[in-house]
């Protein structure tokens, strides 16, 4: 699946934020020399097709309070790895759960867990919880706290290419 | 991005309400604030300037479409790098003018930076890590999703 150029346009004119005005479509509309009528019906297709997740406000964490999140990371036993990824995903507590490709020798967690909290001390109650959950099908684990947002511009296309 | 809690009385509660409103969607339509607004017992003019304040206050990051490169056959990986301590800024600065690079983090932890790539063809995810290595010198550890998990995580604001 893929999108066309004119979808690219849209998505390129628009990645960086709607314009904050009374017809946001209308006005991208005639920056690309569209119709307001295609720019919806494009971003309405593209949303169908899981090429945009939604459009939406994304809120910053710090900002409203939520300063604590730490990358916990676990060594899942693979025989039962997604059954508890899913499980641990479900938890209100965890923003983004996947499975990833351990790297030996450096590197032996293969389950990934967002967790955040006011505190320090909620996200460490959080993590508790999730070794609970995980039980003796986890060997070892980790949990990497940020210092610092060194960037965040979420995904960019590159205008044309 | 500023890292910076807002004082708690920066937002009343109808920025509260609309911003866990708008977390969940924005209407496709020729005249979404005023859709919104209606919800909310708003005038549009009055959501337009709530939510500009709240993106110049930086309790919003982002209003748009949230893109998601799988399903335009690309693809999202997370990668790590141990950068020693003396380096970490001029690192940082190589890494972050890729524009393939769409959120890089700080950690404590040997592998002290993780960032995403993010690019609308899976091919380029190595080509974009390869090159930071050669830009960089040190090795880029690739973490790419296998499997992904309920994504339902939301700040109740």
């Amino acid at each position: 699946m893929s999108i066309d150029a004119t979808d690219r346009k849209i998505l390129t004119a628009t990645q960086a934020g709607l314009p904050l005005v009374a017809e946001p479509y209308a006005e991208v509309a005639r920056w690309l020399d569209m119709t307001e009528a295609e720019v919806i019906e494009r971003l309405a297709k593209m949303k169908d097709r899981g090429v945009i997740r939604r459009i939406a406000v994304a809120p910053n964490h710090y900002a409203l309070g939520v300063v604590a999140n730490g990358m916990s990371v676990w060594d899942v036993d693979d025989a039962v790895a997604e059954e508890l990824g899913a499980q641990v995903g479900a938890l209100d507590f965890v923003s983004h759960c996947y499975l990833r490709p351990r790297a030996l020798p450096d590197w032996p967690y293969n389950l990934f867990a967002m967790l955040h909290g006011p505190d320090r001390d909620a996200v460490e109650a959080h993590r508790t919880e999730v070794r609970a959950l995980l039980g003796a099908s986890c060997r070892t684990s980790d949990i990497l706290y940020s210092a610092r947002i060194l960037k965040k511009t979420g995904m960019r296309l590159a205008e044309g290419a | 991005m500023r890292r910076i809690t807002l004082p708690p009385d920066a937002l009343d509660s109808t920025d509260r309400v609309l911003i866990n409103r708008l977390q969940d969607g924005f209407p496709l339509s020729s005249h979404p604030f005023a859709e919104i607004g209606e919800e909310l017992g708003l005038d549009q003019s009055e959501v337009i300037s709530r939510i500009s304040h709240l993106r110049d206050i930086g309790a919003v990051t982002r209003f748009g479409p949230f893109l998601d490169a799988a399903a335009m056959g690309g693809a999202f990986c997370l990668c790590a790098i141990a950068v020693p301590e003396d380096r970490f800024e001029d690192v940082m600065t190589l890494v972050n003018a890729h524009p393939e690079v769409a959120h890089n983090y700080e950690r404590i932890h040997r592998l002290n930076m993780w960032f995403v790539l993010a690019c609308d063809k899976a091919s380029q995810i190595d080509r974009v890590a390869d090159r930071i290595e050669a830009e960089t010198g040190l090795t880029v550890l690739r973490f790419p999703k296998l499997k992904e998990f309920f994504i339902g995580f939301r700040v109740h604001a």
